[in-house]
Formats: structure tokens, C-alpha cells, sequence
């Protein structure tokens, strides 16, 4: 297990680096002179050159790649052009209520998309079943925006129980966290019901009935931990496209997330900000699919190191 | 019904007019259409036949573990003196994997690819004997060296998938014989497995089911896993017994032309043979049953009576059981000698 973990970290090593790739190059693909940009519209041809020097813009690409990479490591990612602050501190915190955001919204589709989709898949074809699905399409099927916007117009509109905006607070991260959790707990039911369907038809599951199992157990113990295998690789995803999809869901609510902060930067041309950001949210997504690749090695001891 | 020629040994289960169906859009689909057979104490009953004659559906019927939209329709499955299917579901657990077992055809996908031999073992134990973790855990050791698997303290912790297919066939007899069952149900134990380790594991389920003194239904299509285990015979067609003997009247005197057309495509080693026999034609399917006699359309004595009217099971005197017209008073044709007329002379089967 040890070995294996250490191999997966391994294998992410390349990932990163294509990661580290992709963004500093946004740089350079872009159209326009980045140092323009920084420089501004305004800036006449001496202050960008001088601009172009200081950011090292004159170095063959490689040693700008190197200083990139050199500087992104010891937690440099250059100033925001707006603020001139570091990107770091602009990221940092407003960084955390998003992974906060996307952590309740993925424990939350968790929670209720495998409770559903065991149910679904237990009374397969019964008018439970259907509903549950027909749930799930429309959850699966709503706009998260438009789901946020019917919440907020509900519980804290109409019977006040919830503030509108905001977050922190306990009352005030739960209709964010239900807006964003929702879609996901729709993927996680589906998924885990046809899962559960799959393995309960599965050669093991009669030997276990054979053996005089409980059906519970036979539902619980022996299918269950099998029918996990596909799910986990969807929690996993999800979470990921949570951090970086929750920018429509923290602009209903007002939240300062990452993503509000995102757009922000590329409507105000806020280079470094959007580059900085997305490396973060790359890496972040790199994390989460090495967290996934460990937990299935438990779950399923098929795996091998290899 | 009684299949039983010595009467005094006790009769383990006995299978009476066994009727299940599979109700699906098309209609109701008869897998096992009125089977009987009795398994004496201690003795080993085989059941034959291709694939689709519903000789798995009948092992499963007896477990009641038949899923939808299956069911068991009629009849009576009489275990140990109890109506198996007037059981309650809670009561069959309690007979299931402790009195009557099964192991199943396919070894590589019937463990539970999660669990370590050893926590499948030991299950049968927790729950039947109400044993501790631990307490199972050492009584699955003891299993695992009675199956014949090398270093089983190291197998213990193994995972299905570290295992080859003839050891976690082992492993599967190990589960099912836990608890000292009365009954074993093999079905098709060996057919997935390598020639040689065919005959390893039918050796070993034959040792033990002596040493242990359990009953064993197996079902097989093979003849020659008959020839080598089994005590009785029956041979089922297309859901019902075309043929019940003892194994050594049903080889030297075959009765039924489908018991003759399956013994004459075995292979023989005692005389020159350019290639296989083959009975022509396929199985019927189960939604598409003829209403005469079900082997009719392929058999080569068949006349108009045999396609018109099923014929009943019938004793013949001599220990045999067939569902012929040719063996009753109201056969129409020219006198057959259904071994002789169809070319096969009985062989020096081991």
C-alpha cells in the first residue's frame, strides 16, 4: 500500500509539469504582448520594454519556464495588475471558501446520491424507484443558477428561514451547498444504482445467498463495497468540477470564491490572477484524482501496483 | 413417486412433480416442467443434460434462489422429511450454506473479488454457528487444508484474484462444506477448469463427500464426470428426466435414444473412431417446446405418435425410468432396439 502510494505520487509528477506547461504558455498564446498587457494601454514603448525586461519576457522560453516554475514553487505567482498585490494573498483565502463550497456540495451529493441509488436499485422497477429517478433527471437536468435563484426566492424570500447571500455562517452556506450539491447528487444515484444493478446480478452474490447471507448483508457487504468502484471515480471528478464550476453558484450568492474572483480577472484583463488561479485549481484536480487512485486501492485489492 | 430400489436407506431429498417458470413478456417460459428424483442418504444422484434442459434451474429451485421473474410454480422439494417450499425465507437461510450447499460453475467469478478467502470462509461459520471472527477464522484454516490447498495459513489472507481457477474452486468447496452439510449441490464444478484439475477436484469432492457422509446432486453435461461419481442418473431434455438408472444400468443398457445419441458422442478410446458423433439438430427453446415428445424433432426412431403425445416416465423392470413410446405397449412401429439401432455398443467406461 505504501509502495503504491508513493508510485501514484509519482505518477502525478508528469501531470503537474504539463500543468505548469499549459499555464505558463497561456502567456504566450494569448493574443496581444503580455508585457503590454501588464504594462497597459496606456504605457508607451520604453515602459514596456522595460516591463518586457523586468519579467524577464527577453530570456529564451525555457528560462522563463524555469523562473515560472522556480518562483510558483516558493509560492510566487507575480502581482495582480489591479492591485499589485501578490497573486498568492488574492487567491489564498477567497481559494478556501470555494474548496469549503465544493467539500459540503460533494459530501452532500455523497450522502444522498448513495442513499438513493441503493434504495433505486434495491426496489428496482417499483414506484419508489421511479420517482427517485425522475428526481434525478430533473436534478441531473436543472440549471444550478436557476436552482439557486427558485431557493433563495423560497426560504429566504418568501418564509425567511435562510439568509440570501453570503457565507460563513451555518445558515448561510446551506442553500449554496444545495444549489451546487444537487447535480451531483443526481450523477452519484444514477451512477450508483446501475452499479448496484451490475454487481447484485454478479456470480459472488449468489454464492453469498448460497451461504444463507441476509439479503441486507448480501446488499450492504458483499455488493455494495463492489458497486463503489465506479462511484468513487465520480465523486472524484465531481469534486473537481465543483472547484472550478462554482463560479455561477457563488455569483447567486454573492460568496467571494474562486471563481467569482476568475472572472472578475478576465473582465478586467487581470493576467496573472486568471493564470495563478488556474494553475491552483489544476493542481487541486491533480490532488483529489491521487486521493480517488488511493481509496480505490482499497476498495478494490485488484488493483495492482503495476 | 418412489426412485428409491433399496428402500431401506433414508432419502435425503426427494423432488416431486417440480414445476418453475420464467414469466417474462413473451409469456411463461417452463425451465423445469415436472421433475422427480429422490437423493438417497449418502449417495451421489447425477442430473444430465445440455445446456438449457434446466438442470441448473432445478439445483437453484431447491435452494430456492431462482430471481425473478422466475419462480418455482409447483411440485414439492422434500428435505430431510421439511417441504422446502413452505419454508419461510428466514428458515431457508438457516438451510442454506448449513444443511444444503452449493458450488457453482465458474470458480474465477463466484468469490467475492473483495473479500480474502479466509473472511469468505469464515462467514459461513459466523453465521450458521454464531462463531467470533476468530474463532471462524481458525475453522476456515482447518477447511482450507481439507480442501488440499498448499500453505493455507498464507491463503487465508489471499484474495480471490491471487488464486488460480482450480484452487478457488477449492476454496468455493471449502465455503460449502463449512458447516458439514447434508446436502452438496455441484453444479457443473468442473467444467471451467483444466482437464487435469477436473479430475483433481472431482477426486477431492469425492473423497470428501465419503469422508463426510454428505448426499450430492451433480449437475454436468459431461458423462464421463457421471461414469466416475455419480451413483444414480438422471437425464434431463429440454425440462423434464427423459431417463432415470442406476449409473451402471444406465451405461451397459441405455434406454431413452437421447441417453443413447449422449453416450455415443463421447469419445471412445476403445475403438477407431474418424470423428465425433453428434445428435442433430439443437435443444428446444424453453418459450418453443414441442407438444409431443420433447426430443422428437430430433430423434432418429420418431414417428407420428412420438411428435402428437408427450409419453410419461415409465418403469421398465429392470431399474431403468424412460419417457419414451418406444418402451410401452402402445408403440406403433417396427420392434427398435434403441442401443443396438442406433450403433452404440456399450464401452469399457471407466
Amino acid at each position: 500500500m505504501f509502495i503504491y502510494t508513493v508510485r501514484r505520487l509519482i505518477q502525478t509528477i508528469p501531470v503537474m509539469i504539463g500543468v505548469t506547461l499549459v499555464v505558463f504558455l497561456m502567456m504566450h498564446l494569448i493574443p496581444g504582448d503580455p508585457a503590454q498587457i501588464i504594462a497597459g494601454e496606456s504605457a508607451n514603448e520604453q515602459q514596456v520594454e522595460q516591463t518586457r525586461e523586468r519579467l524577464g519576457l527577453n530570456d529564451p522560453l525555457p528560462v522563463q519556464y524555469g523562473t515560472f516554475v522556480g518562483n510558483a514553487v516558493t509560492g510566487d505567482l507575480g502581482n495582480s495588475i489591479r492591485s499589485g498585490r501578490a497573486v498568492t494573498d488574492e487567491i489564498g483565502a477567497r481559494f478556501w471558501v470555494t474548496v469549503e463550497l465544493a467539500f459540503y456540495s460533494t459530501l452532500l451529493s455523497i450522502f444522498i446520491g448513495l442513499i438513493a441509488g441503493i434504495v433505486s436499485a434495491t426496489r428496482r422497477n417499483s414506484p419508489l424507484d421511479m420517482i427517485i429517478m425522475i428526481t434525478a433527471l430533473f436534478g441531473l437536468s436543472m440549471p444550478n443558477f436557476w436552482l439557486g435563484l427558485m431557493l433563495i426566492q423560497y426560504f429566504a424570500l418568501n418564509i425567511e428561514w435562510l439568509p440570501v447571500s453570503g457565507w460563513g455562517t451555518p445558515q448561510s452556506i446551506i442553500l449554496p451547498v444545495i444549489t451546487l450539491g444537487t447535480a451531483g447528487a443526481a450523477i452519484i444515484a444514477r451512477m450508483t444504482r446501475s452499479s448496484m444493478l451490475e454487481v447484485i446480478h454478479q456470480d459472488y452474490i449468489r454464492t453469498a445467498r448460497a451461504k444463507g447471507v441476509k439479503e441486507r448483508y448480501v446488499v450492504y457487504k458483499h455488493a455494495l463495497r463492489n458497486a463503489l468502484i465506479p462511484v468513487v471515480t465520480v465523486v472524484g471528478l465531481q469534486f473537481g468540477v465543483l472547484l472550478g464550476g462554482a463560479v455561477l453558484t457563488e455569483t447567486v450568492f454573492a460568496i467571494n470564491g474562486l471563481g467569482r474572483l476568475v472572472v472578475e480577472a478576465i473582465g478586467q484583463r487581470d493576467f496573472p490572477i486568471v493564470q495563478g488561479a488556474v494553475l491552483i485549481l489544476a493542481l487541486m484536480f491533480v490532488f483529489v484524482n491521487f486521493i480517488v487512485d488511493i481509496s480505490y486501492r482499497f476498495l478494490n485489492k485488484r488493483i495492482d501496483l503495476d | 413417486m418412489d426412485n428409491l430400489k433399496d428402500n431401506d436407506t433414508k432419502t435425503i431429498i426427494k423432488v416431486d412433480d417440480l414445476q418453475t417458470s420464467f414469466f417474462t413478456h413473451k409469456g411463461e417460459v417452463k425451465a423445469v416442467d415436472g421433475v422427480h428424483f429422490d437423493v438417497p442418504a449418502g449417495k451421489t444422484l447425477g442430473i444430465v443434460g445440455e445446456s438449457g434442459s434446466g438442470k441448473s434451474i432445478t439445483a437453484l429451485s431447491i435452494m430456492r434462489l431462482i430471481e425473478a421473474p422466475g419462480r418455482v410454480k409447483g411440485g414439492s422439494i422434500t428435505f430431510n422429511g421439511e417441504d422446502l417450499l413452505a419454508k419461510s425465507e428466514a428458515e431457508m437461510r438457516r438451510i442454506r450454506g448449513n444443511k444444503i450447499s452449493m458450488i457453482f460453475q465458474e470458480p474465477m467469478t463466484s468469490l467475492n473479488p473483495v473479500y480474502t478467502i479466509g473472511d469468505q470462509i469464515a462467514e459461513s461459520y459466523q453465521i450458521h454457528q454464531g462463531l467470533s471472527k476468530k474463532q471462524a477464522l481458525e475453522k476456515a484454516l482447518g477447511m482450507l487444508e481439507l480442501v488440499g490447498i498448499p500453505s493455507p495459513k498464507a491463503r487465508l489472507k489471499a484474495y480471490p484474484h491471487e488464486l488460480s481457477g482450480g484452487m478457488r474452486q477449492r476454496a468455493m468447496i471449502a465455503i460449502a462444506l463449512a458447516c458439514n452439510p447434508e446436502l452438496l449441490i455441484a453444479d457443473e464444478p468442473t467444467t471451467a477448469l483444466d482437464v487435469t484439475i477436473q479430475a483433481q477436484i472431482l477426486g477431492l469432492v469425492n473423497d470428501l463427500q465419503k469422508d463426510l457422509g454428505m448426499s450430492m446432486l451433480l449437475i454436468t453435461h459431461d458423462l464421463g464426470v457421471v461414469a466416475e461419481t455419480c451413483d444414480y442418473v438422471a437425464v434431463m431434455y429440454a425440462g423434464k428426466i427423459v431417463e432415470y438408472a442406476d449409473v451402471n444400468t444406465l451405461f451397459a443398457n441405455p434406454k431413452h435414444p437421447y441417453t443413447v445419441g449422449l453416450l455415443k458422442s463421447l469419445p471412445r478410446h476403445d475403438i477407431d473412431q474418424e470423428e465425433l458423433e453428434v445428435i442433430r439438430g439443437m435443444v428446444p427453446r424453453p418459450d418453443d417446446l414441442p407438444n409431443g415428445c420433447r426430443f422428437a424433432p430430433r430423434c432418429p426412431f420418431a414417428r407420428e405418435m412420438c411428435v402428437e403425445r408427450l409419453p410419461d416416465l415409465e418403469d421398465q423392470g429392470d431399474g431403468n425410468q424412460v419417457r419414451c413410446w418406444i418402451h410401452t405397449d402402445q408403440w406403433d412401429g417396427p420392434e427398435v432396439n434403441v442401443r443396438d439401432d442406433y450403433g452404440y455398443s456399450e464401452s469399457t467406461q471407466s
